[in-house]
């Protein structure tokens, strides 16, 4: 088992999103996360899922993908020549007494604390996903009340793989 | 000019001859424009076949087969026949009709979802939103079903966008896809390795799937095996790439083909997969077939390649172009041994069937019918036994189509597309070959066949028993029958004359050659009722 970060540049049609999230799950495929946004050029939308599988099953899912007609470019990035990120918002339990505690740490990871309550606070990171499991394991000794992760947004370092739009 | 009128119109640019569907409200409009073209519409009797005949016409035809048909039931009638062109690639473009665009989403009367339910079975749908987006769409429906890899595209179209006044008709003379360009040529580079392999090679066997008929590579294959003397197997969607007695020809692979057939792929040293996708019933073990051999996989899809098995050298690509661009290169092959090898086991792993002379020997009667069809004739195979014993003795000769709904399985194809195959080349010789089940599933299309006088031959080979099935409870539940029995209904010969057909019983072999000579001594549809051994199989 692999996990692998396919980018997909897609016309920006009604229903492309449910024709991608669709061949996956007839196909039987994993996405483990899965981000859709409008490009510069707003008839493209960007698209970058993370999916998990061998190796035939990666080649297969990139293959079907790409025969998608709506799908007009196809990447993988590569962990080392691509940047990731993923935007996540920790609701975390916590008295007046603990959020000293909890801010320092968000300092460390540069999070920011973006709403307090009597009882609780919203803290904000963004990372790659190493780093946002990595804070949330330094916070198992507190409640999550509500957690909410968007899923990784990438790109490919550098200009040479640029898809340039006409 | 309205939406539909444009619709119209975009299909009379696309030289569309017939159209085969059923109207409701919500396509009216467009049914109402048709009137004013000289697009000829055919009323089928029930949606889903539509698609079939559309299917056959677009198999004989070469062309894209059009079909249109209402919203809701009349929309989700016609998935079964979408998937079962999806599954063999056959081009078709489908317009179904839709509620009014406002009312989308509020389950109103005759509302489906229709883009969402054959998704998995198009290769693209469209909902037209804006009536001015009518031509590009209909350009780009035909272009996407008839390149690349074929297959149907669906066109949903709301009743208020057919109605609505399109402000500047403009058919578009190219189709401009940023996103869609199917590879026609196949990469030189890899030519060249097939080439080395085959100089190499001791053992090679051509693979014929039905890919190379639907890119009409019949003839560049056949003069690659003849000019090379490489010899050739096929899966059922491959029958007649190669006409079946060509001394090249090894037969049908699979678990219900040829022992020597599939032992020539088992033993080959460099199998050239075209056009083929390698699945389970005619490649039980794909991982193994590619062991010890070089396997050469062609295919226009390259989602194909490497799917179900590994290939060492992948080339995609048109199947025509490509066996074009091997023939043009010069190289040798030493097949003397092989070919002989494969003719002695060709002799002594033929299998001997011992029929019941009390009836019909569906083995004879399928080899007398298709040895005195003229060759360029059409032979349609349903599905269940009469397909795999159609499939098994059917004498396809050059020029000779042979079609069946190989990826899907559907029961009921044979006698629409059969009739779509008759409406395209009026000319040929069309049969219709089905059991007494699969007649049964379309079986109201005789009415059609006769209104358009389409005169098909249709051969019921008859055992009261949903055959296959019944073999299949025969070996795996020790002959516990379920739900397998058709009770001798309905009586063939009333049910010709309450549709004004010719009829003929044949109760055994004695009858078949008189019965065959009667049936094609003219152009009428003639339903033929050949009475076979209930207790008969295929894996005799």
């Amino acid at each position: 088992m692999h996990t692998r970060v396919i980018q997909l540049l897609v016309d920006n049609t009604s229903g492309v999103l449910s024709r991608i999230s669709g061949l996956f799950s007839r196909r039987g495929y994993n996405i483990e996360s899965i981000t859709a946004g409008v490009t510069a050029d707003p008839r493209y939308t960007r698209i970058t899922i993370v999916t998990s599988g061998d190796d035939d099953i990666l080649d297969q899912i990139e293959k079907q993908v790409a025969k998608l007609i709506d799908v007009r470019d196809i990447k993988v990035l590569k962990p080392k020549c691509s940047v990731y990120r993923e935007l996540a918002l920790i609701k975390v339990r916590c008295e007046a007494s603990e959020r000293q505690g909890i801010i320092s740490m968000a300092d460390i990871f540069r999070a920011n604390i973006i709403d307090v309550s009597k009882e609780s606070l919203i803290i904000e990171m963004t990372g790659d996903q190493e780093k946002i499991d990595a804070f949330l394991g330094l916070l198992d000794g507190y409640e999550v009340l509500e957690l909410a992760r968007t899923g990784i947004a990438g790109l490919s370092r550098g200009i040479k793989d640029v898809t340039y739009l006409d | 000019m309205i939406g539909a009128d444009a619709i119209v119109k975009a299909l009379s640019e696309e030289h569309v001859k017939y159209v085969f569907g059923y109207p409701g409200v919500a396509i009216c409009p467009f049914y109402n424009s048709i009137l004013n073209s000289d697009v000829e519409t055919v009323l089928v009797r029930t949606e889903q076949n539509a698609a079939h005949a559309a299917s056959g016409y677009a198999r004989v035809s070469c062309e894209v087969g059009v079909c249109a048909v209402t919203s809701g039931p009349g929309a989700t009638n016609l998935i079964t026949g979408i998937a079962t062109a999806f599954a063999d690639s056959i081009p078709l473009v489908c317009i179904t009709g839709q509620v009014n665009s406002s009312l989308l989403g509020s389950d109103v009367f005759q509302e489906a979802d229709i883009t969402g339910a054959v998704e998995s079975f198009v290769k693209y749908s469209y909902l037209v939103k804006n009536v001015n987006d009518i031509p590009r769409i209909m350009k780009e429906a035909f272009y996407i079903a008839n390149t690349g890899r074929k297959g149907p595209v669906l066109v949903d179209v709301p009743i208020d966008i057919q109605n609505a006044e399109i402000k500047k008709y403009k058919y578009p003379e190219e189709v401009s896809m940023r996103t869609y360009k199917p590879t026609f040529v196949g990469n030189f580079a890899q030519i060249k390795k097939v080439i080395k392999a085959l100089e190499k090679a001791k053992r090679p066997v051509v693979c014929a799937g039905g890919g190379v008929i639907l890119a009409n590579a019949q003839d560049n294959l056949i003069k690659f095996c003849e000019s090379k003397n490489i010899p050739v197997v096929s899966t059922m969607m491959g029958i007649s790439a190669v006409p079946t007695s060509h001394p090249l020809y090894f037969g049908m692979v699979g678990n219900n083909g040829k022992p020597y057939a599939n032992r020539a792929m088992n033993e080959s040293d460099l199998l050239i997969m075209v056009g083929a996708r390698v699945a389970d019933r005619a490649v039980n073990q794909p991982d193994l077939i590619t062991e010890n051999k070089v396997m050469v996989h062609i295919d226009v899809d390259p989602a194909e390649i490497g799917k179900n098995c590994g290939p060492t050298i992948p080339i995609v690509g048109d199947a025509s172009n490509i066996f074009e661009q091997i023939n043009n290169q010069e190289f040798e092959c030493d097949t003397k041994e092989w070919v002989k090898q494969l003719n002695s086991y060709k002799e002594t792993m033929a299998k001997k069937r011992t029929p019941n002379p009390e009836f019909t020997d569906p083995e004879f009667f399928i080899k007398t019918l298709s040895s005195k069809l003229k060759s360029d004739s059409v032979y349609v195979a349903d599905v269940g036994q009469n397909q795999i014993w159609s499939c098994a003795y059917c004498d396809v000769k050059k020029g000779g189509r042979f079609l069946t709904s190989g990826g899907m399985g559907t029961m009921g194809y044979s006698i629409p597309a059969a009739m779509g195959a008759k409406l395209a080349s009026p000319k040929k010789q069309v049969v219709a070959v089905c059991g007494d089940g699969s007649f049964q599933m379309s079986m109201m299309e005789l009415a059609t066949i006769n209104e358009v006088k389409a005169g098909v031959k249709i051969i019921v080979l008859k055992n009261n028993y949903l055959g296959m099935v019944r073999e299949y409870q025969h070996f795996t539940y020790n002959d516990n029958y379920s739900v397998v029995s058709l009770n001798d209904y309905p009586n063939l010969e009333k049910l010709s004359k309450a549709y004004d057909l010719n009829y003929i019983k044949v109760s055994n072999n004695g009858d078949v050659e008189a019965a065959i000579k009667d049936m094609l001594s003219n152009d009428k549809t003639y339903i033929v009722e050949v009475l076979i051994d209930p207790m008969d199989i295929v894996k005799g």
